[in-house]
């Protein structure tokens, strides 16, 4: 399953969509919103996504975790919009036949896509909003802040 | 050769989401970034990486008529 959705990030049926008769563990990363970075109040969030490619590298990230750690199942949902605080944003659910193998590829999983996956996070605060990724020059202050 | 350029982020706050421009067959990325940054100067000093129908490529990359050509600025999913 890989999804980028509007929608609030269903987990009950991200780990329904990893459940697997021969998996004996899973292991399930969600990303949630913070309220501060960098020492700034954050308002609010919103991601942008290219979606159709964002889904084909989450696509290819998860067919490469599979033959790196032989997992049974995976999973991974980005929302897009605007993600209220402390609502999650990303999960990444995999299924293996033992945790080890579990913990290293969800913790690979989720360290990939924040890497790869062309998705962004605009932050708005009080006086203004940063694209982050972006260098300083793209910040935007509000007139009169 | 007619090529579909899409922005993302902050570029397409500056840009624009998404035009059609015209480059000379046998285009690689990098000549069509050159001319892009002729166009619009708020592609001066950006980092990005390259992607041509949805795969991330380099710029010595050829490009074919209809491609599309997607600049992106650098990711930050996740939380």
């Amino acid at each position: 399953m890989y999804l980028v959705t509007k929608n609030p990030i269903d987990l009950t049926a991200v780990l329904r969509e990893v459940s697997h008769p021969s998996a004996g563990g899973i292991a399930l990363f969600v990303g949630t919103t913070r309220d501060e970075n960098e020492g700034r109040r954050v308002e609010r969030l919103e991601y942008e996504a290219y979606d159709d490619m964002a889904l084909a590298e989450m696509r290819a990230i998860g067919d490469a975790m599979k033959r790196r750690w032989g997992l049974l199942a995976v999973a991974m949902v980005h929302r897009i919009g605007v993600v209220p605080i402390a609502d999650a944003s990303v999960a990444v659910a995999v299924a293996a036949p033992h945790r080890d193998e579990a913990f290293a590829a969800c913790r690979f999983g989720i360290d990939t896509l924040k890497a790869q996956v062309p998705i962004w996070k605009k932050e708005f605060y009080a006086d203004g909003s940063r694209w982050i990724g972006a260098c300083a020059v793209h910040e935007h202050r509000d007139e009169g802040a | 050769m007619k090529l579909r350029v899409l922005f993302f982020a902050y570029l397409r706050e500056r840009c624009g989401h998404e035009v059609v421009i015209d480059a000379d067959d046998g285009a690689s990325v990098g000549d069509v970034w050159a001319l892009l940054r002729r166009r619009y100067p708020a592609l001066d000093e950006v980092t990005v990486r390259f992607a041509v129908n949805r795969v991330y490529v380099d710029k010595a990359h050829p490009l074919q008529d209809n491609d599309e050509l997607a600049l992106i600025p650098p990711v930050s999913g996740g939380t």
